[in-house]
Formats: C-alpha cells, sequence, structure tokens
C-alpha cells in the first residue's frame, strides 16, 4: 500500500489561536482506498485539522496536498471542487426541498430557458440512491426522512462528485445497527473506487471493524499512526490520553435503599406502551434499546415534558402527576437531555451561571441572586468532576463537549435530586471524559441516589447499570440484573427477537 | 495603515464598527457647528432622548428574552392620550395609576399572546401597533387632547419640573435605567431572562416558567411605555394621537445600537443607554449641521441597517462572509 501515491497529504500543519497551539506540526497521508481513522479527545485538535482541511481556517504553517499538487484551501466549496467531501455530524439540508434537489443544491440540471430538467434530476438521483440501498426516492421531501436517511442524503450529495478523499465526521452517532451495516457498506464501495477515507469517530467497535489505519491527535499534537490490525483498544486509548478505559462489568454489590420512583403500565400514545419498573435509592438502572424505541420519552414524562395518556408514576411510594419541568424538579426529579447544546445548556451564557439556573430562585440576598453562593457551588462541582475551564466567567459555548456536559450534570447533582435521569451521558464525548462519568455515576449510586441511565452504547449500559431494561419499539421486553446480562441476550431484546415480554425481574 | 492588512481592518471595523462610527460623526458635527459639543447643548440631547430611552429601556427586556416588541410606538400614543383625557376628568391623582393599569393591561395582553400562546412576536406586536392606534383613535373620537388648566396644574411636572437642577425626564430615565438594570443584572428575574433569550429550550429544560418569563417582559415594556407616556403628556400638556408613532423602530435601533442581538439572550441596560445617546447625539448633530428634520427618518433608518450589520459582522469577525 506505502508505494502508492497518496490522495490526500497534510504536512506540518500548524494553527494558533490567540493563546493556544490548536495544531501544532500535525501530518496526515490519506492513501487511496484505505479507511484511515482519525482520534483524539475532544479538544485534541481532529475538527482544527478538518476546517483546515476544508478552508474554514488558513493553517499558519505547513501544507495541504491534494494528489501530487499542493492546493490552497480558501473555502469548503474550493474543497469539494478538488475533491475533497466531508459528511458532517451535523446535517445541513433544506427539509422542504425533496431528496433529489438536495443533492443537487446549486447544480440542477437545466433545459431550455433554464427551466430544471426534472426528470434527469430525478434519474440521476435514484441511480445514487440505488447505489446506497435505501428505501426512499428522489422526490421523498428531506424533512419527512428519519436523521439516518438524512445522513445517507448527505453521502449521496457527496458521491456526485468525483470525490479523492472523504471525511466522515462521526456519522454512526444517530444511526441504528442495520443503518450502520448501509453505511459500512457504501464506505466499502468507495475504497473499492480508491477513495480515501478519513474516519472521525470515538466509537472503537467501528474503528476495529472498517478501518485500515490509526491516527491519533492528543493536544494538537500528532502521536501516531498504527496499523489497525496489529493493534487494540488498550493502545490506542493509551496514545489518546495516557492511560487506561475500564469498561469491565459492573460488579458492585452494595446494599440498595428503598423504591424511590415507580412507574406503573405508563403508556403516551404511540411514543410507548405499558412501561413498568422501578428504581431504588443506588441503584443504576440503564435503558438500552434502539433510537426510537421510547427510552427518552419515557424520561421526558417523568421530566413533565409529555402528559402520559395512562398509567401512574409514584415517587417514593406516592402517587404523583407532573406537569412541568419546574413541578419535576420541585418533586426531585432532574434530567440530564440528550442533547447538550440543545437542551441542556445555554451556551452563550457562562459557566456558573448555566450550572445554577435551575435553582437560581432559591440562591438570594435580598432581591438579588447571591453571587457568592452560586461561585461557592461552581467551585464545589468544578473540582468534584474536575471541570476543566479557566474559571466561571467562560462562556459554556467554548468548552469542550467533555466539559459541557459535566457543566450540565453539575447543574443537575447541585440539586441534590431524588431521582437522576441522565439521556445519553457520553455521546459525542471523548474516551477520557467518557470513563469519569461513568465512574460518577456509579459513584453516585452508592451515594444512594436513584439513577436512569438512557443509552445506545452497549458497553456503557453493562459497564454502569445495575439492572438493564431492554426496550424495543415503544414496549419493555425484558429487565435483567447485571448477573444475567450477556451481549447476545440484551442484543436479541432490543431487536425484538426475544419471546419473551415479561418483566422478569421485577 | 502600513503593516496591517485589509482583513485585520475588516475584522477592527467588524468588531469596533459602531463605536467609530460614532466617534467619526462626533468629530464631523462638532467641526460642522461648534454648538454641538456646548454643555447646554448636550444636556439638551440628554433631555429629548429621555422618552425615547425610557422606551428602550423596556424593550431591552423583550429583545434579551428573544423577542420583539413593535407596539411601543402606538402604545405610548395611547398612553399620553389617556392620561391627558383623564386630567381633566378624574384629577390628576387618579388619571396617573389609572393610565398605568390600563397600559400594563395592553402589555399583558401581548404577553400573554407571545408568552402562553407562542405566537411569533413580531406579528402580534406589528398588529398591535396597528390595533393600539385604532384604539387610541376611538377612545379620542380623533380629535387632539388637550389640558383645560395648562398653568395651573402640578401634572406639568414630569416633563418640565426641575429636581436638584436636573430636568426629571433625565431624572426619571436615570432612576429607572438603575432600577431596571439592577433587575435585569442583578436578580433571579433577569438571569431568567437571558436564559430564555439565550435558549429557550434549555431554560425549559431547567424548569424555567418561559411563558412567564416573556409574559413579565412585556409587561417591563408597557411599565416604561407608560412612563413615557406621562413624560409626553406632562412635557406638551395637549397631544395629537400620532405623538408615539414610527418610535418603535428608534427604539429598536437605539438597542440594537447598544449591541442586543435580535436573536435574545445578549444586551444590557447600560449599552441601552449608550445606544439611545449615540442614536440622540446623531440626530441633534444632523439637525446642528442644518440638514433638514425629516431627512432624520432616513438616518434612522440606515443607522438601524449598520448596526444590524455590524452585529452580525461581529460574530463572524468579517465584514462580508458567503455564509452566515
Amino acid at each position: 500500500m506505502t508505494d502508492q501515491t497518496p490522495v490526500l497529504r497534510l504536512e506540518g500543519i500548524v494553527k494558533t489561536f490567540p493563546g493556544v497551539r490548536a495544531l501544532d506540526d500535525v501530518s496526515l497521508t490519506v492513501l487511496p482506498g484505505e479507511v484511515h481513522a482519525l482520534m483524539g479527545e475532544n479538544g485534541a485538535g481532529k475538527s482544527t485539522l478538518m476546517k483546515v482541511l476544508g478552508g474554514i481556517y488558513q493553517p499558519d504553517e505547513g501544507q495541504i496536498i491534494v494528489g501530487e499538487r499542493p492546493a490552497v484551501m480558501t473555502s469548503p466549496l474550493e474543497a469539494k471542487a478538488k475533491g475533497i467531501v466531508f459528511i458532517h455530524q451535523e446535517l445541513s439540508l433544506a427539509e422542504e426541498l425533496s431528496v433529489a434537489e438536495n443533492i443537487y443544491l446549486g447544480e440542477l440540471p437545466r433545459k431550455r430557458f433554464g427551466l430544471v430538467d426534472w426528470e434527469t434530476l430525478y434519474t440521476r438521483t435514484n441511480a445514487i440512491l440505488e447505489k446506497l440501498k435505501v428505501r426512499f426516492d428522489a422526490r421523498t421531501r428531506v424533512g419527512d426522512l428519519s436523521i439516518a436517511n438524512q445522513q445517507m442524503v448527505e453521502i449521496a450529495r457527496a458521491l456526485t462528485v468525483d470525490a479523492k478523499a472523504v471525511i466522515f465526521d462521526e456519522p454512526t452517532a444517530s444511526l441504528t445497527d442495520a443503518e450502520k451495516v448501509v453505511l459500512f457498506d457504501v464506505i466499502a464501495d468507495l475504497q473499492s473506487q480508491g477513495v480515501g477515507i478519513i474516519y472521525i469517530s470515538h466509537r472503537m467497535e467501528e474503528i476495529f471493524r472498517i478501518t485500515d489505519r490509526i491516527s491519533v491527535l492528543r493536544d494538537g499534537t500528532y502521536r501516531g499512526t498504527l496499523n489497525t490490525r496489529e493493534t487494540d483498544e488498550e493502545a490506542i486509548t493509551q496514545l489518546m490520553i495516557g492511560r487506561k478505559l475500564d469498561l469491565s462489568r459492573n460488579a458492585s454489590h452494595h446494599e440498595l435503599g428503598d423504591v424511590a420512583l415507580e412507574v406503573r403500565g405508563l403508556s403516551c400514545g404511540r411514543l410507548y406502551q405499558d412501561v413498568s419498573f422501578e428504581v431504588r435509592r443506588g441503584e443504576v438502572v440503564g435503558f438500552y434499546g434502539l433510537v426510537g424505541a421510547g427510552r427518552t420519552e419515557i424520561a421526558e414524562t417523568l421530566f413533565g415534558l409529555r402528559d402520559p395518556s395512562s398509567g401512574t408514576i409514584l415517587l417514593d411510594g406516592e402517587e404523583v402527576q407532573i406537569d412541568s419541568p419546574h413541578d419535576a424538579i420541585q418533586r426531585g426529579i432532574s434530567l440530564v437531555p440528550e442533547d447538550r447544546k440543545g437542551q441542556g445548556l445555554v451556551l452563550g451564557m457562562n459557566c456558573r451561571d448555566n450550572m445554577t439556573l435551575p435553582q437560581v430562585d432559591d440562591l438570594k440576598a435580598g432581591p438579588f441572586v447571591a453571587e457568592g453562593s452560586e461561585i461557592a457551588i461552581f467551585d464545589q462541582y468544578r473540582d468534584r468532576l474536575d471541570i476543566r475551564t479557566p474559571g466561571w466567567k467562560q462562556l459554556v459555548g467554548n468548552l469542550s463537549g467533555g466539559n459541557q456536559q459535566k457543566i450540565v450534570i453539575g447543574k443537575w447533582l447541585s440539586m441534590h435530586p431524588n431521582v437522576l435521569i441522565v439521556d445519553e451521558p457520553t455521546r459525542g464525548i471523548d474516551v477520557g471524559s467518557k470513563s469519569e462519568i461513568h465512574n460518577l455515576i456509579r459513584e453516585l449510586a452508592t451515594q444512594g441516589y436513584a439513577v436512569i441511565v438512557i443509552s445506545s452504547e452497549m458497553p456503557e449500559v453493562l459497564h454502569v447499570s445495575d439492572r438493564i431494561v431492554a426496550m424495543y419499539s415503544g414496549r419493555i421486553m425484558r429487565t435483567f440484573t447485571s448477573d444475567e446480562v450477556t451481549e447476545d441476550n440484551l442484543i436479541q431484546a432490543i431487536s425484538g427477537i426475544s419471546g419473551d415480554n415479561r418483566d422478569k425481574v421485577a | 495603515m502600513a503593516g496591517l492588512t485589509k482583513e485585520q481592518i475588516g475584522g477592527f471595523l467588524a468588531r469596533q464598527g459602531i463605536l467609530v462610527a460614532f466617534v467619526v460623526f462626533m468629530i464631523g458635527f462638532t467641526l460642522a457647528n461648534a454648538r454641538f459639543l456646548d454643555p447646554d447643548n448636550i444636556m439638551g440631547v440628554v433631555r429629548s432622548s429621555a422618552i425615547l430611552g425610557v422606551m428602550a429601556l423596556g424593550v431591552t427586556f423583550v429583545v434579551i428574552s428573544g423577542n420583539l416588541d413593535l407596539s411601543v410606538g402606538s402604545m405610548m400614543s395611547f398612553s399620553t392620550i389617556v392620561v391627558l383625557d383623564l386630567h381633566d376628568k378624574i384629577g390628576p391623582t387618579l388619571a396617573i395609576p389609572a393610565m398605568f393599569a390600563m397600559t400594563l393591561c395592553l402589555g399583558a395582553f401581548i404577553g400573554f399572546l407571545v408568552g402562553y400562546l407562542k405566537l411569533n412576536s413580531l406579528i402580534v406586536t406589528l398588529g398591535m401597533l396597528s390595533a393600539i392606534h385604532g384604539l387610541t383613535l376611538t377612545y379620542s373620537g380623533g380629535k387632539n387632547m388637550d389640558i383645560a388648566d395648562k398653568e395651573g396644574t402640578w401634572f406639568k411636572v414630569f416633563g418640565q419640573g426641575d429636581a436638584l437642577g436636573i430636568p426629571v425626564p433625565i431624572l426619571l430615565f436615570v432612576l429607572l435605567a438603575v432600577v431596571l438594570g439592577a433587575l435585569l443584572s442583578k436578580t433571579p428575574f433577569g438571569r431568567k431572562v437571558y436564559a430564555v433569550g439565550g435558549n429557550g429550550t434549555a431554560a425549559t429544560f431547567s424548569g424555567i416558567r418561559r411563558a412567564r418569563v416573556v409574559f413579565t417582559c412585556y409587561l417591563m415594556s408597557a411599565l416604561c411605555v407608560a412612563t413615557a407616556g406621562l413624560i409626553q403628556a406632562s412635557r406638551s400638556l395637549g397631544s395629537q394621537n400620532t405623538v408615539g408613532q414610527g418610535l418603535e423602530l428608534e427604539v429598536l435601533a437605539a438597542v440594537i445600537l447598544g449591541g442586543a442581538s435580535l436573536m435574545g439572550g445578549s444586551g444590557t441596560i447600560f449599552k441601552t443607554v449608550i445606544g439611545v445617546l449615540i442614536l440622540g447625539f446623531i440626530q441633534n448633530g444632523l439637525l446642528l449641521v442644518g440638514l433638514q428634520f425629516y431627512v432624520q427618518f432616513v438616518v434612522t433608518w440606515v443607522i438601524i441597517i449598520l448596526a444590524v450589520w455590524l452585529d452580525i459582522a461581529a460574530k463572524r469577525g468579517k465584514l462580508w462572509s458567503p455564509i452566515a
């Protein structure tokens, strides 16, 4: 492989921002037909490097070589014209337009008088969609597609140009397992055509499944490139964070307390039906299932964001009706939501104000907010959660994903909740912060919190939970204790294969 | 300018453009007319800015909460007409609280529509601009409203009086600015206003009752409008039905000039006060330079556009960019 001309080379890239050396002499070589993983913790410089490649930032030093020629990228359009195509984690599609219009946006085929040649457009689009083996056609409105299918549209867009290198940035973040398989097929297809792939992901299983080589960044510096076949998870983690990640099965067996939360026969329209479970103090209950299985919706109901159509919720044995998040908080329920930036934080606000937001009414000195108490709370949770920020005045939007998530967690811990619900606590977070958050969740349980963890990552659920509730299509398929669960029976349960539709363990 | 790239100059202009423009205007006006920096003139500008300024304080709350209020101009006409009418009917002591109550009702209605029913604030307040205008005309029968005994009433103190050698309108402006500034920057309510405007969903997820916060912001706006109406009525002791017409845009211009983002979540009372003064000095300067009064309307528009442009330019650090 090494004697081939690389499709893309980044050489000695240096990029500094005021006060930060975001990239320090980083090099990366992508060969034709290889899948090259780019890994590193959040803040390691992956995004900055990709922005340099995409022409959004200009490097201070170093050069980009596409094929054999040095290239200066001044804009994403220019990068695309040179065959460098980005598939972004956050989608950039016009929801009101059809799939075909989105794919050929800006270069729609024309007839006379500048009218759009719809027939050609749809034929061409359907040809591409066929390759992707998707189940929608060129005329579908993008807004009607699931997130996963929208991602397919984004990929289809990349296939319209003569791509030399395609960059996938966390492409599987919102995909189901079945959709991932299709994505990996597409990647293999691109590979066989000699396209170089840069694959950015935090998910080890994927990295080992599809990549050929792995390059690692840490703190803006290049740490090395490994052949995937000759390395393992531990070695990469060590390169990334300089220590090991513990993802062993949860084995703690401390005393459980009373039932803090009990749910009986709860239903919410078509979202989920007849859901019953309980959470004891000192217990972590994991909710595992595919996207759309109804887990987040249950959390939202418990937090007063949705009205259940039937069923009861009991807190400390007492039946309650939860009308609003405000109500839920008053009753001691906290929710660390799934969408950190959209639901968890006010990005333009500073760290301290974000953290104390739910209790700002209670932190008063006379008519004013008691800023001293606020700072005390912030300091306490910054130390406890090891939040890395220059100070409380820092805007949350400037922090890395892991630190942002810790602010959200700190915000809810400082409320001393009876029931803590965390929805996808480590989505898009680097390995180091991930293990810290896992440890924290375990620690909270030993301190007597009743914790619900919703996650789409099996190792995470296995690692933190005392019991695991497996959901499929709005129903609880089975509840496992940490002793009886295996990866196999868990996967069967969430795929709807398991015939056993009962709670085996109450 | 040797050593500075075009990009650097563009970036500087994008970030500090409003101040640069202001300084250039001030120097220009001073050179054109020496009277511009005269203490009497400066006092005059502040005094005539007071009504606009008081209204801008309230609108600042609304804008930070992520909404708009285009109804303040016609609402101010309403307050002015009502208090002048009631002055002769039930006496100033009762007329003033009655007018405040009526204006607050209007604010509460808007707050209900935007906050609780979650209707688009642009549509609601644009509609209210027209509806309140109609309400005022219906109330007055279309006639100008005048106080019978213009010499004898103590009511004129709010617009014409002095206290401690300072005109009362300025005192009211300063007082309100201090109180509302503290409310916005120091209290839990103020914090919630920023949170709701910065990210309404996250605010809801933090247990903040968003509708209530938005509702209260419109009440603040109405309270300020009522105060402005009081000053206006007291200053002129007689008024047309259209006295506040067009002020909504000037108020918005002042708030945006001060640096509040139309997207919500940012801005301060202090910055709004600066915005009010910039607008006041530029309008005064144009008059002193000898431009016709009516040119002001065009200039105000130009200033709004400039401010909005610089607002987005400051965010991306460039004067122009192909992506937003």
